[in-house]
């Protein structure tokens, strides 16, 4: 990617990097460009909101016995009853607090990470970027999924070990597309400017650096909340989920531990894999169509989520 | 020859990657926080003389520097330790659970790749259309569901229909070969499906997206300026180049798919290297988690140098 001003434009603009525009434009255009971004941001608004006033929303009590063990769904309670006979909304609402926040703390230890990390690389170059971006190729290359199984597993079952040991497998992407901004960002004349001017290293990545790489790296997040909701999904049902707080994924662990297949109670399993899939999905869209607006080049290999992400592109040496 | 370089630099990049692993699982299971001795002796309140039994038959009285030491030259000599589970070695447990997992996981791939390049392909080529939209969207359904929850989907509609757990059936006394194929394959099926629905929408957003590239190049255009039909502008210039970035991008999945198994072993019982992970969890077997654990790092690796061996064989643009 050529990183030489194009004529016509204002020195130090370079082809590669999309210009500056007002932080309401560019909602107004993610959203004119793709329409279904606001439906999945609605969507993923929506389950915050219903996680923060669950206890108010809640139906039932999360330890109340209201039923049956495995009672069908009714009028009183439209997704049936647990194992224990509590009601299954009430469960998915509170499951939704565990759920999230495991999504949105771990990305936020993942988007610190990935940003410090990637900021790191792009600005100071050199040996420091050689060091850096060596680490984030082995990161790359360890599957997550084990690890954060064997970590989880040695360190023991709490909400703190699961968010810390997402949170660190997950940063990998977001350093890499961090930094390949940063360098170009370097390179703007208004930057070396403000170093010409006697600003310290810290003031030109605050001031200068940081503001311009945040829509790309608050993309990157929104994207890595989805794989963070997901793998928590996966830890709780494997046990190594917080024993004591309900989530999702429990709820789907519980109704498969407790034979619920062989009972038929599909109302145990059923919705709450629609509720991890919705916010996952809400996040995806959202965070597809900001990259897609933000930088067209990455369009092919936006896949957004699990397992490689930009990774082949990285590879080409695109980026 | 054409880029030596490339290949060397790669498969050094792999042997350094191998020896991380490596080096990583040791400090995971012996340097990390918690007590080594109370995590091996899996009792919780051992009296000294126990853990000091403990510490020497286990090496852990030595340092650490030593025990690193003594820990590759075992794994030189393929030793990975024995099994708390039933005393076995590690690596004669691992290569039959690999066993089981590989057809499981390769079959589930194959109908992956075919739904999800006949998918993508329509996509691309009717873009914007309904049919794209709908595509699309499923593929992203699928992809947002969690595996687990996937695996009990088809239980649930299909129990009837296949066995939902194990490998092969038990009361099925001196099969013949035959007989013991089709009861594996017949155990493989909701198994294998669940692996091909978690994958076929990521393969389709995959060979879309690389079609779509493709679709807006020049000689895409001269093509169709030639007044070739479009199905044959579709089949030889476009998707033939489409195939560069998803063949590279399926050969790097497939080395996650296999650690990705855990989840699906585990609804199905199939007894594969996810599901030792997942035994080993519970039980706390740690030589047969450490074991599993880099087995499966070393399968994401080999794959992902596959993938770029692979994209420098298939695209001779690559030099360096």
């Amino acid at each position: 990617m050529s990183t030489a001003p194009i004529l016509g434009l204002e020195p130090g603009v370079t082809a590669d990097v999309v210009p500056a525009r007002r932080k309401g434009g560019f909602v107004w255009q993610v959203i004119r460009e793709r329409p279904v971004a606001a439906v999945g941001a609605s969507v993923v608004l929506a389950f915050v909101l219903i996680a923060v006033l669950a206890p108010v929303l809640a139906p039932y009590g999360l330890h109340e016995r209201v039923g049956p063990v495995y009672g069908r769904p009714s009028r009183q309670h439209l997704l049936g009853l647990d194992d224990g006979g509590i009601d299954m909304i009430t469960l998915l609402m509170y499951g939704a607090r565990t759920s999230l926040l495991v999504g949105f703390a771990a990305t936020l230890v993942a988007g610190v990470i990935g940003g410090g990390i990637g900021i790191l690389a792009g600005y100071f170059g050199g040996a420091v970027d050689a060091v850096l971006m060596r680490v984030t190729d082995y990161f790359l290359v360890i599957p997550d999924v084990p690890f954060m199984i064997v970590v989880a597993a040695l360190w023991g079952p709490s909400l703190t070990h699961i968010i810390l040991v997402i949170g660190l497998l997950l940063w990998t992407t977001t350093a890499r597309i961090v930094r390949s901004q940063v360098k170009s960002i370097r390179e703007r004349v208004y930057v070396k400017r403000a170093g010409a001017m006697g600003a310290g290293h810290a003031r030109i990545v605050l001031r200068h650096i940081l503001p311009q790489v945040a829509p790309i790296l608050v993309a990157n997040v929104v994207l890595t909340i989805a794989v963070a909701i997901f793998d928590e999904t996966a830890l709780s049902f494997l046990g190594l989920g917080d024993p004591s707080k309900i989530s999702w994924g429990k709820i789907i662990e519980n109704a498969f531990q407790r034979t619920a297949l062989s009972s038929g109670a599909w109302w145990a399993i059923v919705p709450a894999g629609i509720c991890v899939a919705l916010p996952i999905l809400g996040c995806t869209l959202v965070g597809q169509a900001m990259e897609d607006a933000l930088n067209p080049r990455l369009r092919v290999s936006h896949l957004g989520a699990r397992k490689f992400r930009v990774r082949a592109m990285v590879a080409k040496g695109e980026l | 020859m054409r880029g030596i370089d490339y290949v060397l630099k790669r498969t050094g990049f792999a042997l350094i990657t191998v020896f991380v692993a490596i080096t990583l699982n040791f400090v995971l299971f012996r340097a990390l926080p918690g007590d080594a001795i109370t995590n091996l002796s899996r009792v919780p309140h051992a009296t000294p003389q126990l853990k000091r039994a403990i510490a020497k038959e286990f090496g852990l009285d030595k340092s650490k520097w030593q025990q690193y030491v003594i820990y590759l030259e075992q794994l030189a000599k393929g030793n990975m330790g024995i099994s708390y589970e039933d005393q076995q070695p590690v690596v004669s447990k691992l290569k039959e659970k690999l066993a089981n997992t590989i057809p499981m996981v390769a079959l589930g791939t194959v109908i992956a790749i075919l739904l999800g390049v006949v998918t993508g392909v329509i996509s691309a080529w009717r873009r914007g259309t309904y049919l794209d939209n709908l595509s699309t969207m499923t593929a992203m359904a699928f992809y947002s569901f969690p595996t687990q929850w996937l695996a009990l989907m088809l239980i649930i509609l299909l129990a009837g229909f296949f066995p939902v757990s194990g490998r092969t059936d038990v009361f099925l006394l001196n099969p013949s070969a035959w007989q013991h194929f089709k009861d594996v394959m017949i155990h493989m099926t909701l198994p294998a499906l669940t692996v091909a629905l978690t994958l076929y929408g990521e393969y389709t957003l995959i060979v879309r997206s690389a079609m779509l590239e493709t679709l807006g190049e020049d000689y895409v255009l001269t093509a169709r300026a030639k007044g070739l039909k479009p199905w044959t502008v579709v089949r030889r210039h476009a998707f033939r180049n489409a195939m560069l970035p998803t063949v590279t991008l399926m050969a790097i999945s497939l080395g996650y798919i296999v650690a990705g198994q855990i989840l699906i072993e585990t609804v199905f019982g199939w007894p594969g290297i996810g599901r030792a992970v997942f035994l080993a969890v519970s039980e706390r077997d740690f030589p047969m988690l450490q074991g599993a654990f880099l087995v499966l790092t070393l399968v994401v690796v080999f794959f992902n140098l596959a993938a770029d061996l692979l994209y420098f064989r298939l695209d001779p643009r690559i030099t360096t």
